[in-house]
């Protein structure tokens, strides 16, 4: 066992290495290596199919057939103690479309911590709901909503009981700019003034921007990580997507040398 | 993890309340699931108009059969939604026991067949003179633990459905061999003697017996006790089996 009360702010939020997935017979990740930095933004790019979401699920511990070592706020990933640690918001609005979203929220804070008292649940529910600026829509059927606010639902759900580590498999996803900078803004007020740590995927380019930290993957493998200028600067590109393809043409580059030399 | 596997009551009745009140909003689907039973027994009651003993047997047997095969439907297409939906993934990641959700789930359905079979069975006794001779709270026990039945066999199957389409499908392979061989049509003694045979292994045939037991005897048979044991065993059987067909880890 570690020892917490001495090493709290070193030990990253998550710790992965040789970490590897299977689906069918196929790897998804394979053995990848990578910290995640507690109290900080930490975004996971790269394109669909690369393997995000799948990684994701490992460290909620929702993914079956995972190999390697992979730590959560210094447990075993998918340990009983890390569900009520953890929030998580799948790719797809994961809440009840024929209950309203006071409703969808009520229910899943009875689940987390069923021994709270109504008046403090209610004040979470309420303290959320302001968080995704939905309280105007409270009492809506959360299948009647437009996309983008059911996604904000699922994103409330997960924002319930403070978690410590935040895991958001493409939050931002047919948002308008505007509502994307209001969310952004709420990312960042979670990791700077509640100290939660946020481990959000994105396909869009320009999101990495706006990360502390970045993981770029490719075809189930991590091809660099750290802060988005240390990246540019590190490729002599301008933007982060100039710097993702280069790393990209740098790695199939090295596989063709390789290829060749053996 | 031995947490896992006891129930935690609250969680369970915030289950169970959720689900009741994701039906609320769907009046109609309450509508269907409460008036139809009633309206196949008036149906049934003048469809047997001349001979009123044949209706007695078979309006026994179907206020055992209905909730059985309503809950069936609910339960299959409810969880299988929850499945697709993402919501069983997130409150598997959630402190949530997987039988808290399951009983979450016979609770709320349990409750929905207690009304249905009260109306059904109130329905049939004081106004269509079915002729019961034991105690039409009986009739009640038995159609509970019908429902029961038909939750458990919905939950289990709906693992095995990828699409709304195929759990319906479900119903005629799950529920159709049962309805025929359960004595509904004929006495079971009076099939050939391999189809008796499975009879004897299917569980709706014990919920059906249960029911023309109440329907001859006016105390409880032993005969009445190891059907209503049977029917109950199984249900408990099949919502465990179906608890272990919901993971945490999914592929």
């Amino acid at each position: 066992m570690m020892n917490y009360s001495s090493r709290p702010p070193e030990e990253p939020a998550v710790h992965a290495q040789d970490l590897t997935v299977v689906r069918g017979s196929r790897p998804v990740l394979r053995g990848l290596g990578f910290t995640v930095p507690r109290g900080r933004i930490t975004g996971l790019l790269g394109p669909s199919g690369c393997g995000k979401s799948t990684l994701m699920r490992a460290v909620v511990g929702t993914q079956a057939k995972v190999t390697g070592t992979l730590d959560v706020l210094g447990r075993p990933a998918g340990h009983p103690s890390l569900r009520t640690r953890i929030g998580y918001v799948t790719q797809a609005p994961s809440v009840y479309g024929d209950l309203t979203v006071r409703q969808n929220l009520d229910y899943f804070a009875a689940i987390l911590d069923p021994g709270k008292a109504g008046a403090d649940r209610r004040h979470d529910v309420e303290r959320v709901l302001a968080d995704v600026d939905l309280t105007g829509h409270a009492d809506s059927l959360a299948g009647t909503l437009s996309g983008g606010q059911r996604s904000r639902v699922s994103l409330a759900v997960a924002l319930l009981g403070t978690p410590e580590l935040l895991v958001l498999d493409e939050p931002t996803v047919g948002l308008d700019p505007v509502l994307r900078r209001d969310l952004w803004q709420l990312f960042h007020s979670l990791a700077e003034d509640r100290g939660a740590t946020l481990l959000v995927s994105s396909h869009v380019m320009d999101e990495a921007e706006r990360c502390h930290r970045l993981l770029l993957m490719r075809a189930g493998e991590v091809l660099a990580e750290g802060a988005p200028e240390a990246l540019r600067t590190r490729t002599g590109a301008d933007t982060v997507e100039t710097a993702f393809l280069r790393l990209v043409d740098e790695a199939a580059a090295a596989a063709r040398t390789e290829e060749s030399t053996r | 993890m031995t947490a896992a596997g006891a129930l935690s009551l609250p969680r369970t009745t915030a289950t169970a309340a959720r689900v009741l009140r994701q039906l609320r909003h769907d009046p109609r689907t309450i509508a269907l699931m409460l008036l139809v039973p009633c309206v196949m027994l008036f149906l049934l009651r003048y469809v047997f108009d001349a001979s009123a003993r044949t209706f007695d047997t078979i309006g026994a047997s179907l206020l055992g059969i209905f909730p059985l095969i309503t809950m069936f439907l609910v339960t299959s297409i409810a969880t299988l939604r929850e499945r697709t939906s993402g919501t069983l993934e997130r409150l598997l990641a959630m402190p949530l026991g997987k039988g808290d959700l399951i009983a979450g789930y016979a609770l709320a359905f349990g409750a929905v067949a207690v009304v249905q079979s009260a109306l059904a069975t109130g329905l049939a006794v004081w106004f269509l003179d079915l002729d019961v001779i034991g105690s039409p709270w009986l009739l009640l026990l038995v159609a509970l633990l019908d429902a029961l039945l038909g939750t458990a066999l919905g939950l289990f199957v709906s693992a095995f459905a990828a699409s709304e389409f195929q759990a319906v499908q479900f119903m005629p392979a799950v529920i159709f061999p049962q309805l025929l061989l359960c004595g509904l049509f004929t006495p079971r003694d009076a099939m050939h003697p391999v189809l008796e045979a499975i009879s004897d292994a299917l569980p709706m045939s014990y919920a059906v017996d249960a029911m023309n037991e109440v329907l001859r005897h006016a105390d409880l048979t032993t005969a009445f006790v190891r059907d209503i044991t049977v029917v109950a065993g199984c249900a408990l059987l099949v919502l465990i089996v179906g608890a272990a067909t919901l993971k945490r880890r999914t592929a």
